[in-house]
C-alpha cells in the first residue's frame, strides 16, 4: 500500500528525493545557482550511502553533460541538474544526447541568461534548449518539480520514447521556497519508475557497438525524422505514465492544466510558478460573473499542441505569458507556440503575447488584472489594445 | 587484427545504409555491429606508402604502438608486414622505426611497379 509522508520542502529539495529514489547510477554534475541544492543534496545521499550511485564531480558543465553522454551511453541510469550558464555550456552536448537517443534526466532551476549576469527566474536558459530534441517538463510548485522528474524517468527511458528530458522549475521561486510537500514511499516510487533497460549499453562486451559515429545525408536525415517520431510517440507515452502516477499519488497529470477553461472566453496562457497568480486573479474574476480562465502548459515538448486548442475551444482572446524572450520574433516562445497550436486547428482568435519577469522582477497581481483587463478589450475589438507583444512590469521613471 | 575486408561474416548489413528508412536503422545513429570499420578500405587515400624489408627488423613494435590506424600486421609478437587496405600513408612508423626497416615510397610508383592502377 502506498505512504505518502507529508513534509516542508523546496523544489530542489524534492527533485533531489526524487532522484534518491529513482536510484540512478550515475550523477555528473557541477554547482550553479540556483540549482546547487539539487546535487548537493544529492551527494548529502550518495555520501550517506543510501544511493550506490557513482557521483562525478566534473570541472564544468560542459563535461557533466559529455560525462552524462557517456555514462548513459553504458548502460546507466544517468542524471545530473543545471541552470542558466551551466545549461548554455551544455548546449553543445544537448542535441548529442538526444540523437544517441540516451535518456538523460536534468534538473533545470529555471534562471537568466547573462548580460547582464543575474541569477533570479526566468525562462531563457531552457528555451535554449528547446529545440535540442528533448523532453521538457515545467513544474509549477515543489510538488510538481517531484511528480514530473518521476514522470520524465518512466517517459525518457521508455523504449517507445528513448529521449532525454528536462524537468525544470523556476529558480528560487520554486528551487528554494518552502512549501508543503507529499513523498511518496520509497518503494512505491521504485517500482512506479523501474529500472532502465538500455538498448545498445556499451558495457555489453558480448555485442560491442559503435556510438556516435559519422553518418552520410542520408542516415543523419533519418536520424531526424526518428526523433520527430519519438516525440510524436511521447504524447501517449507521457500522458500513460502521468495517468499512472496520478492514480499513484492522487495528483492529476494534465500535459495542459486547465482552470475555467470551460466556459472561459478571456483565457490566459502561461508556464511554471506564475500561473498561481493568474489563477487568483481569474478566480477573482469569475466572482464577479466575467467568463475567464487559465491554461498551463506543464508539458513544453512535446508541445500539446491539440490539447492547447482544445482548452482555448471557448475563447475570444486569447493571452500568453512569456518569461523568455525571442528578440525580433513576433512574440515570446510560448506565444508563438500558442498561435501556431490555434492556427493549425483553424481557429483565428486575437492573440496577444505578454514578456514578463525577465531576470526576476515580482510579478504582482495588478500585472495580472492588466493582462484580463486588455484581453476584454481585445475581445470586444477595442482599438485602444493592440496584439503586438507587450511587457508587463511596473512602469519605470521616464518610459 | 588482419584485414577482413568482404570476408567476416557481420551481424548488420551497413551497405543499404543510404536506402533503409529509421524504421528500420538502428536507433540514434548506434552501429549494432562494432569492429565493422574493418570492412571498410581506407587504403585509398595514400599518396605515398611504408614499405618494410624485414632482414633489419628487430621486432621492437614501435611501429605498431604508434600506428593510429592499426595497420602493423603482428603475428606470435614478431611483425609480419602492413595492412595495405587500412594503412593511410602517414609515415608515422617510417619515423618511429630506429632501424631503418620502414620507408616512404610513392603511391602511384608502387602501383605501377605491381602493375596494378588504382
Amino acid at each position: 500500500m502506498p505512504e505518502k509522508k507529508i513534509l516542508s520542502a523546496n523544489g530542489n529539495q524534492m527533485v533531489a528525493e526524487a532522484y534518491r529514489q529513482a536510484a540512478p547510477d550515475v550523477v555528473c554534475a557541477y554547482p550553479i545557482t540556483p540549482q546547487t541544492t539539487i546535487v548537493e543534496n544529492f551527494a548529502k545521499y550518495v555520501a550517506q550511502g543510501r544511493v550506490h550511485t557513482e557521483f562525478v564531480t566534473v570541472e564544468s558543465e560542459h563535461s557533466s553533460m559529455s560525462a552524462c553522454v557517456g555514462s548513459c551511453a553504458a548502460g546507466a541510469r544517468t542524471f545530473t541538474a543545471t541552470s542558466s550558464q551551466g545549461l548554455a555550456y551544455m548546449v553543445e552536448e544537448l542535441p548529442i544526447a538526444s540523437g544517441l537517443r540516451l535518456p538523460i534526466i536534468m534538473a533545470n532551476a529555471n534562471r537568466a541568461i547573462a548580460a547582464p549576469i543575474n541569477i533570479n527566474c526566468d525562462h531563457s536558459d531552457v528555451m535554449l534548449a528547446a529545440n535540442c530534441g528533448w523532453l521538457m517538463f515545467f513544474a509549477e510548485n515543489a510538488q510538481e518539480a517531484y511528480d514530473n522528474t518521476l514522470v520524465a524517468i518512466r517517459s525518457a527511458e521508455d523504449h517507445r520514447v528513448l529521449l532525454p528530458a528536462i524537468t525544470a522549475l523556476d529558480g528560487f521561486i520554486t528551487s528554494h521556497a518552502m512549501e508543503r510537500c507529499e513523498l511518496m514511499d520509497d518503494e512505491t516510487v521504485a517500482a512506479f519508475v523501474g529500472e532502465r533497460e538500455a538498448l545498445y549499453p556499451l558495457l555489453d562486451t558480448a555485442n560491442p557497438v559503435a556510438v556516435g559515429s559519422y553518418t552520410n545525408a542520408e542516415p543523419h536525415y533519418e536520424v531526424k525524422k526518428s526523433q520527430r517520431a519519438a516525440m510524436e510517440a511521447a504524447r501517449g507515452v507521457i500522458k500513460e505514465y502521468g495517468d499512472k502516477w496520478a492514480q499513484v499519488c492522487g495528483r492529476p497529470f494534465d500535459m495542459v492544466d486547465c482552470y475555467g477553461c470551460e466556459d472561459a472566453e478571456l483565457i490566459a496562457v502561461v508556464m511554471g510558478s506564475c500561473a498561481g497568480n493568474l489563477r487568483h486573479v481569474a478566480r477573482e474574476l469569475r466572482a464577479q460573473g466575467k467568463k475567464v480562465g487559465v491554461a498551463r502548459i506543464r508539458v513544453y515538448r512535446p508541445f500539446p499542441a491539440e490539447e492547447l486548442a482544445a482548452a482555448l475551444g471557448s475563447a475570444k482572446a486569447v493571452a500568453v505569458l512569456d518569461r523568455s524572450e525571442t528578440y525580433g520574433g513576433q512574440m515570446g516562445p510560448l506565444a508563438l507556440e500558442t498561435a501556431s497550436a490555434l492556427f493549425q486547428a483553424g481557429v483565428s482568435l486575437p492573440l496577444k503575447g505578454y514578456l514578463y519577469g525577465l531576470g526576476g522582477p515580482d510579478v504582482t497581481l495588478d500585472d495580472m488584472r492588466r493582462v484580463f483587463r486588455e484581453l476584454e478589450l481585445l475581445a470586444a475589438g477595442d482599438a485602444s489594445v493592440d496584439t503586438k507583444v507587450a511587457h508587463l512590469g511596473s512602469e519605470k521613471e521616464g518610459e | 587484427m588482419s584485414a577482413q575486408a568482404g570476408g567476416a561474416p557481420r551481424k548488420w548489413d551497413v551497405s543499404r545504409v543510404d536506402q533503409q528508412s529509421y524504421k528500420v536503422l538502428p536507433l540514434g545513429g548506434i552501429n549494432p555491429d562494432g569492429g565493422n570499420s574493418v570492412d571498410y578500405i581506407t587504403g585509398g587515400w595514400r599518396s605515398e606508402r611504408p614499405v618494410w624489408s624485414e632482414e633489419a627488423c628487430k621486432h621492437c613494435l614501435l611501429c605498431w604502438v604508434m600506428c593510429p590506424d592499426s595497420s602493423i600486421l603482428v603475428q606470435d609478437g614478431k611483425m609480419t608486414g602492413i595492412d595495405y587496405d587500412h594503412c593511410k600513408g602517414c609515415g608515422i612508423c617510417v619515423h618511429e622505426c630506429k632501424f631503418g626497416t620502414l620507408e616512404m615510397v610513392s603511391e602511384a610508383e608502387a602501383l605501377a611497379a605491381e602493375g596494378s592502377v588504382r
